[in-house]
This record gives C-alpha cells, sequence and structure tokens, in this order.
C-alpha cells in the first residue's frame, strides 16, 4: 500500500527549472521548432502518435521537444492531452486497398498487379555513418520521377490469393457489428479480436517486436511471410450527423502488414495459410509487423492450436503492452514508500529475533 | 469537402481573399475534438479501432442565408472556418463559378499534380526480383 507524503514543494519547483534547462541545452545552439521535428525526426512522430493513439504530427513533435526526445514520455504527453479533447465520432472504417502508395512490397510472390515498390526505406542501406550529414546537412535531391504507369488503386497482395482458397479470407460478420472500444471500457477477457487489435495498434513497438520475435524463434509455431507491407496515404472520412453522407476530412500515413502463415489444418479445416494483421499510423513498419506476429499468435485458441507461448495468452500479452502502464507502475517505484518499507523493515526484525539463538549466530 | 480539407491553409486563404468579403455569422464555432479512426481486420473483416485523429468542426450562416459546414483534420480553427465559407459560398449561386474558378479548380489541379508527383517518385523505386535458382543437373 501507498502512504502519501507532503513537503518538498520548494526542491520540486527547482526541479522543474532545472529540467527546462537541461531540456533547452545549451542556449548557444539554435532552438530546435516543432517544424524541424516533423520533417526531420517523422518517425519518432509517427510512433508517438501511433502509441500515443492520437494522430496530429504536430503534437506529437511538440510533445518530443518537451519530453527532451524521450519517445515514452512523449507518448504519456500526448494521451494526457487527448484526455482533454471532447469525442466528437467514429470514423468510417479505412479503405487500405485505395491507399495513395509510397511503399509496396510482398515477400511471398514477386510478379504482382501493381508491382512492388520499395519507397524510402532503409532495408537495402548499408548502414554505414554517413559522415556528410554531420558537416554539412545539404538537402538531398529527390529521385528521378518514372513516367511509367497510371496512379490508380492497387489491390492486396492477400485478397488476390484468396479466390484459391489456399488462404483464409476475411468479411465482415453478419450485420458488420459495433467493435469494443477500450477508450470507453476496459478489456476483459477472453478479448475478441477486434479488441485485441486496438489494444496491440496502441501497443509499445519493443515489446510487441520482442514478443512477435519470440514466435520466429519457436515459442509459438507461427512460420510466417510477410504476405505484404504497404505504406502510404489513405483518406479519412466521417458521416456528419447534420449531413447525412460521408465526407472526406484529409488523408493520413498509415503502414499496413499482411502476415501470411502456415496453418496445418483441424479435423474441420484443411491445411492452408491463415493470417495475422498490422495497421499502425505513419511509417511505422515494424510495428506493423510486430502487431502482425502478435495478432496471429493470439488466435491459437480460435484455430485449434495448443496455446502454451507467452505471445499466444492474451492475458500475458495485452495486459503488458501499454507502455504508458508499464512506466508509470515500473516508475512508482522511485516514489517515497517510507511507511511502506518502515513496516517491512519491522517485521524483518520481528522475524529475526524470533529464530532460535544458535541459528542465528550460524549464519 | 475533402478538397478543402486536405488544401494548405495558405493556399485557401488566397482563394478566399480573392472572393468578395462574404458577411457571415456562426451556427457551431471551431471546435476541436477526435473521431475514432477504424480499420477492418485483414483489411476487409470485421471494423476494429484503431486510434484517434484531432479534427476541427464548425457551420456558418452567410447573409444571404446559405450555410457552409466544415469538417477538417488537425487543430486549425482558421481553416475548418475557410473551409465552410467555402463551402456555403459553393450553395450561392451568386458566388458559386467564382469559387469554382478562384480556389476549386487551382486546388484540384495541384491536388492533382502533387498525387502524381508522389506516384511517379514511388514508381522510380519500383522494383524487379529475380530468382536465382540452380538448374537442376548442373
Amino acid at each position: 500500500m501507498y502512504v502519501a507524503v507532503k513537503g518538498g514543494e520548494r526542491a520540486i519547483l527547482n526541479s522543474y527549472a532545472l529540467l527546462a534547462q537541461a531540456r533547452r541545452g545549451d542556449a548557444s545552439v539554435p532552438e530546435l521548432t516543432l517544424d524541424q521535428i516533423q520533417q526531420q525526426l517523422r518517425l519518432s512522430v509517427d510512433r508517438v502518435m501511433c502509441e500515443g493513439s492520437v494522430y496530429d504530427p504536430e503534437l506529437a513533435a511538440l510533445a518530443i521537444k518537451q519530453a527532451a526526445g524521450d519517445l515514452v514520455e512523449a507518448i504519456f504527453l500526448l494521451r494526457a492531452y487527448r484526455a482533454t479533447l471532447p469525442r466528437l465520432g467514429y470514423a468510417r472504417p479505412l479503405d487500405t486497398a485505395d491507399m495513395r502508395l509510397w511503399r509496396r512490397i510482398s515477400a511471398t510472390f514477386k510478379d504482382l498487379p501493381g508491382g512492388q515498390v520499395l519507397g524510402p526505406t532503409y532495408d537495402y542501406t548499408q548502414r554505414l555513418l554517413d559522415f556528410t550529414l554531420a558537416a554539412s546537412g545539404e538537402a538531398q535531391a529527390g529521385p528521378v520521377a518514372s513516367p511509367q504507369s497510371e496512379a490508380g488503386a492497387v489491390p492486396r497482395v492477400v485478397d488476390l490469393l484468396g479466390n484459391e482458397g489456399l488462404i483464409e479470407s476475411h468479411e465482415p460478420s453478419p450485420g458488420d457489428p459495433e467493435p469494443v472500444d477500450l477508450t470507453r471500457v476496459p478489456i476483459s477477457f477472453p478479448a475478441d479480436r477486434a479488441a485485441r487489435l486496438q489494444n496491440l495498434a496502441r501497443g509499445d513497438e519493443g515489446f510487441l517486436l520482442a514478443m512477435g520475435y519470440s514466435t520466429q524463434r519457436g515459442y509459438a509455431n507461427s512460420h510466417p511471410f510477410a504476405g505484404e507491407i504497404r505504406f502510404g496515404l489513405v483518406d479519412v472520412e466521417i458521416e456528419p450527423e447534420e449531413l447525412g453522407f460521408p465526407v472526406s476530412i484529409g488523408e493520413i500515413e498509415i503502414t499496413e502488414c499482411q502476415m501470411v502463415n502456415q496453418f496445418a489444418g483441424s479435423k474441420t479445416e484443411p491445411p492452408k495459410f491463415t493470417r495475422g494483421y498490422g495497421l499502425a499510423f505513419g511509417a511505422s513498419e515494424r510495428k506493423a509487423m510486430g502487431m502482425a506476429l502478435v495478432d496471429r499468435a493470439l488466435r491459437a485458441t480460435e484455430l485449434g492450436e495448443a496455446a502454451d507461448s507467452p505471445a499466444q495468452m492474451q492475458e500475458f500479452v495485452l495486459s503488458h503492452t501499454d507502455n504508458l502502464e508499464a512506466s508509470g507502475f515500473v516508475q512508482h517505484l522511485k516514489l517515497p514508500h517510507y511507511v511502506d518499507f518502515q513496516s517491512e523493515l519491522e517485521l524483518v526484525r520481528k522475524m529475526r529475533a524470533a529464530m532460535p539463538e544458535s541459528g542465528a549466530e550460524a549464519a | 469537402m475533402g478538397l478543402l480539407a486536405r488544401a494548405a491553409l495558405d493556399d485557401l486563404e488566397q482563394g478566399i481573399a480573392a472572393l468578395a468579403h462574404a458577411p457571415h455569422e456562426w451556427l457551431r464555432r471551431p471546435e476541436t475534438g477526435l473521431f475514432m479512426l477504424r480499420g477492418r481486420i485483414g483489411g476487409t473483416g470485421d471494423r476494429f479501432n484503431l486510434g484517434e485523429v484531432t479534427v476541427t468542426r464548425c457551420a456558418l450562416r452567410l447573409a444571404t442565408g446559405e450555410t457552409g459546414v466544415a469538417y477538417v483534420r488537425g487543430r486549425s480553427h482558421r481553416h475548418a472556418e475557410l473551409a465552410a465559407l467555402a463551402d456555403a459560398l459553393l450553395q450561392s449561386p451568386l458566388h458559386r463559378e467564382a469559387v469554382q474558378r478562384t480556389l476549386i479548380a487551382p486546388l484540384e489541379r495541384s491536388t492533382e499534380s502533387a498525387r502524381m508527383h508522389m506516384h511517379q517518385q514511388a514508381q522510380s523505386t519500383r522494383v524487379e526480383f529475380f530468382t536465382v535458382a540452380r538448374e537442376a543437373g548442373t
């Protein structure tokens, strides 16, 4: 039990001032602007939006600046701000088949309608430090634009393959049920797949990466392939009550990952490929892939597989995805616990006093 | 509406400034809140809640009676106001043509060219992978 303490007001106020000074660093170095953060640290911005669970690049940039680049702290700031805004409604489901693509790759099929487009990726870079960035920071010219092909919707790989029945397809359930909203009601177990995906979508990238990695190393027999990864812009559509028809309110950047996994089949189902799904704000490929791996692992019970690995246990996984909760609970240990500790100290003293004389001496 | 929502604020300011000043009253002052975004499982299955997005909305009425509504991603009250104003002017027989010419048509052109530019840049990274298969018996 935590017993409240008081006092320390002046020290705390001075620590605010010291923190502000430490955040700013050497005042002779120009201050970072939010534009600079948004433009040049875009992947940090994307991660904060994703796990902060609010798409707003400007707010995410502000949070990163205020948190001195500590992304988990920035996520906390964004979530706290979120709580001050009213909820105006629910958007229509994003149509990722209609994405304007920056990137679209498949590790399972090399020849695809619409082609494979690498986009801006670190995948094929050599990971050598580029000292020209340290020296000058000159803007690089963009690529030579390719005149070929008309822009248009590019179908999802998994939809193309669904026809043969070798890979499972996803249709809305009858009545297209309203999904549970974990920002309104706490998660309860067993959680359905929609609730699990909402939990994973705002989950910590590092945690999902590690859990996904564990499934590849043998803690859940998932045998995954990256069926398709796409990154680009999608329209956000809402249906305001005063209008009664859907309108576009702008676009957002998003990453989608369709993981394809082997499935040995069961008594009722023939062998086929099953799927795991990841969807994440911005260019968040590692996150989307981790999410898709964990989503598939969490379907173990549904698919009649043994659920004996950590990544397959939904209470374990879904209770530990949130870095705000995890960080809060771990870091609260720093707060004064003097009364708790005092009582434990007394207890240990009493237990030692109750021990036989000889035993205490022998130890 | 999507076009107005996606437009850069500067382009909206310029396009609207070119029109005669249109007095208007608020039906709903600009207000920023959140919409919950949704995806579908696997892209096509049941809906699930993904995360929220900031949205600013407002509604206004011109002195001539036409109403305009705007819902715009982000927190710019000015952007929502200009989008609602343009929406109202587009309902007005008096202004429709001018708004179409000085605001909507240029926005359509710049949106189209930005999309084409993005598409061409992305397509410059289009890749053909070849599998290097070992031939049997050699």
